[in-house]
């Protein structure tokens, strides 16, 4: 399924160098992955984890694609995709901080839900084609060799990576309501305690990055790949979890995770764009190896910086 | 302080811990049942909403879904047939939750225990019956306890939390299988369409009558059997219980930590894997990559609903493979996609989460 999408983009990166190949298609792909990476860090800091997150992804591609083909605007298609994620995680909202239901399971209950509610509204829209967003390339900037096509070349929600990862970033720690997002993670007694309402706080950072999420799968089916394929997000939300877990619950590394992630894939695209003989499903596997190995290395040590709230989730007890 | 114990899904049978539960002696078995039949009437009348929306006749699909699943001796075999699967992964699940493993890879073991049974299937065409399909079962059962082994080995040494790393290896195991039948295993005769040969009759498990319903009916109720003679009869499960209740104590008390997390994953992994065995082996024939709709996950949800109790997983499983039957239902008489059955499903689960509910509210104000 994942190599009806790589048929999209592949003309993208067979005209350029294997490198300046790999670079800008690390960053195409990686984009999706980095917003949904950036609303998980948001709840994973409010204490919850999100295997829901899939699902939101998924939701997000879905309404995002209908409403596009519907209206001809990918931007409203935008806002619907980010408005469907921020509902669909409220959903999660009422199971786990409301009904304090065990979050793994009520996340992979929405998983579920998302995969028949999208399979149900997506069903007339399968192999239909739109106008997504388009590629923008900035003057003069995108005529430098190598960096210009790289850097200054891509759609709205790719030139969007830093900036929303320096928002999200400044947001946790350099608000108010970051800083109660962070209280309530660590402890949610020291945030009632504090005054605070964990409850709606809880709320608050899902429905955030339920926006985020919605928008990381529209950024698939109306970027990306320009087609809405049945649970086309293909594992990416499980891998932006991964992701989260690797970038020490902070916004800025995630860029890192999500590149790494992008770039497994769009090594992979340059080696099949190339007809390397190695079977693409082979290479379908490097970017969940990828993660895994990097988890192993670099995840451990940064145990300590999890949002004390957390572990109760990893060791099934909430 | 009842609802705690609910989450927490202590084992109250007949040990010390009883007096911890309350809830055991307020929810006779008869509230619980209510509650499920007012779960899933709720979750019925809210996918039948959005039949509606869809433009589709709620009561036609709902007789066609039941009608088919209940009303008749094959649907009722079609029912046994997916329960197989999803009892057995949800066991996969239940195992490694007894000493506080979250195993959301049963998907994975699955896929990977059928690849390996199929191995066997392709490999060693002229093996009487009676030595072929013991040993692809013991493949089955091989492949999917080394798929688990590696997040156990990972999560015995402290390097790699397991939740993670079974989700991921789940992708990793279905890419494995499309491989070797788009690749190497590829049936030349079947065009574009991605499976393996068909395995000689010596390695298809035989079925009952004219139904689908095989063998594996009686490996996974033996497996729920042992597994509950086992967790509640011998020292093995009192250990376990005892590492899933607070792991520094029994580490303390020279229970051996580490070889219960790779035993308890690696078994949850062989018995997810012999569920893969049973669906190459008796249902397809032969290996494809579609063979499992989510059985690992939806075994997965199943576990949690029974708060991993093998007896009450037995009856959790029913009921969800009532629903996942009842998909085919859907798709052929009334042209839904399989998946949609997904969102009856997810609707039942949802309502019962949210009944059960509660947890550290209490112990906070």
């Amino acid at each position: 399924m994942s190599s009806v999408l790589f048929a999209q983009v592949q003309r993208a990166v067979t005209s350029t160098s294997l490198l300046q190949g790999l670079a800008a298609g690390a960053i195409r792909s990686g984009t999706s992955v980095l917003f949904a990476s950036l609303g998980e860090v948001i709840v994973e800091r409010a204490g919850m984890v999100n295997l829901g997150l899939e699902g939101c992804m998924l939701t997000g591609a879905c309404f995002g694609f209908v409403v596009a083909f519907r209206t001809g605007n990918p931007f409203l298609g935008l806002i619907a995709a980010a408005l469907a994620g921020g509902l669909f995680n409220l959903l999660l909202g009422y199971l786990v901080v409301t009904r304090r239901a065990n979050q793994l399971a009520s996340g992979l209950t929405l998983l579920f839900l998302a995969l028949g509610l999208t399979s149900l509204v997506g069903w007339d829209y399968v192999g239909k084609k739109i106008d997504g967003l388009s590629l923008i390339r900035v003057p003069v900037l995108s005529e430098i060799p190598f960096l210009g096509p790289v850097l200054f070349e891509g759609d709205v929600m790719s030139f969007a990576i830093l900036p929303s990862a320096l928002v999200v970033w400044w947001v946790l720690y350099r608000t108010r309501w970051g800083l109660a997002v962070r209280t309530v993670g660590e402890s949610r007694v020291a945030a009632y305690a504090a005054g605070l309402n964990p409850d709606r706080i809880q709320y608050q950072a899902l429905f955030v990055g339920g926006l985020l999420g919605g928008l990381g799968g529209a950024h698939l089916s109306l970027a990306y790949a320009q087609v809405w394929v049945p649970e086309m997000t293909a594992g990416r939300g499980f891998i932006a979890v991964a992701i989260v877990i690797f970038a020490s619950w902070h916004p800025v590394r995630a860029i890192v995770g999500a590149l790494l992630f992008g770039g497994a894939i769009a090594f992979q695209l340059q080696l099949q764009a190339r007809n390397a003989p190695a079977s693409p499903f082979l290479l379908d596997m490097l970017p969940y190896l990828l993660t895994l190995l990097v988890l192993l290395l670099w995840g451990r040590r940064r145990q300590y910086q999890a949002p004390e709230g957390l572990w109760e989730v990893f060791r099934g007890t909430s | 302080m009842a609802d705690v114990a609910d989450v927490v899904q202590i084992d109250h049978s007949g040990s010390r811990l009883n007096a911890l539960v309350p809830s055991a002696a307020k929810s006779p078995r008869t509230q619980e049942v209510l509650r499920f039949v007012v779960a899933l009437t709720t979750a019925l009348f809210g996918f039948g909403l959005v039949l509606l929306v869809q433009g589709r006749n709620p009561l036609s699909a709902y007789a066609d879904m039941f009608g088919f699943t209940l009303g008749g001796a094959y649907g009722r075999s079609e029912v046994l047939v997916v329960m197989i699967p999803v009892l057995l992964c949800a066991l996969a699940v239940a195992v490694p939750a007894r000493v506080g493993l979250v195993n959301v890879g049963a998907e994975g073991q699955l896929y990977l225990g059928a690849w390996l049974a199929s191995w066997a299937a392709l490999s060693f065409t002229n093996l009487p019956p009676w030595v072929l399909l013991p040993f692809m079962l013991l493949l089955g059962l091989v492949g999917g306890g080394l798929w688990a082994l590696i997040p156990a080995f990972l999560r015995s040494r402290g390097w790699l939390n397991e939740t993670i790393s079974t989700l991921l290896l789940n992708y990793v195991a279905v890419l494995i299988v499309q491989f070797s039948v788009f690749g190497p295993w590829k049936d030349p005769r079947s065009a574009n369409f991605p499976q393996s040969q068909e395995f000689v009759p010596a390695a298809q498990l035989p079925t009952f009558g004219d139904t689908r319903l095989h063998a594996g009916i009686i490996f996974a109720l033996v497996a729920v059997g042992l597994l509950f003679f086992i967790l509640r009869r011998t020292r093995w499960g009192y250990e376990m219980q005892a590492i899933g209740g607070n792991p520094e104590a029994s580490r303390r008390a020279g229970i051996p930590i580490a070889v219960y997390i790779i035993l308890a994953l690696t078994i949850g992994g062989a018995l997810a894997g012999l569920a893969g065995f049973g669906e190459v082996s008796a249902i397809q024939g032969r290996l494809r990559p579609s063979l499992s709709p989510g059985y690992g996950f939806i075994g997965f949800l199943v576990s949690w609903l029974a708060g991993h109790n093998p007896l009450v997983i037995v009856v959790m499983a029913l009921l969800l493979a009532v629903l996942t039957a009842g998909g085919d239902a859907l798709q052929i008489n009334q042209h839904l996609p399989f998946a949609s059955v997904n969102l009856l499903m997810a609707l039942t689960l949802f309502v019962v989460l949210a009944q059960r509910g509660g947890g550290r509210r209490e112990l906070e104000r």
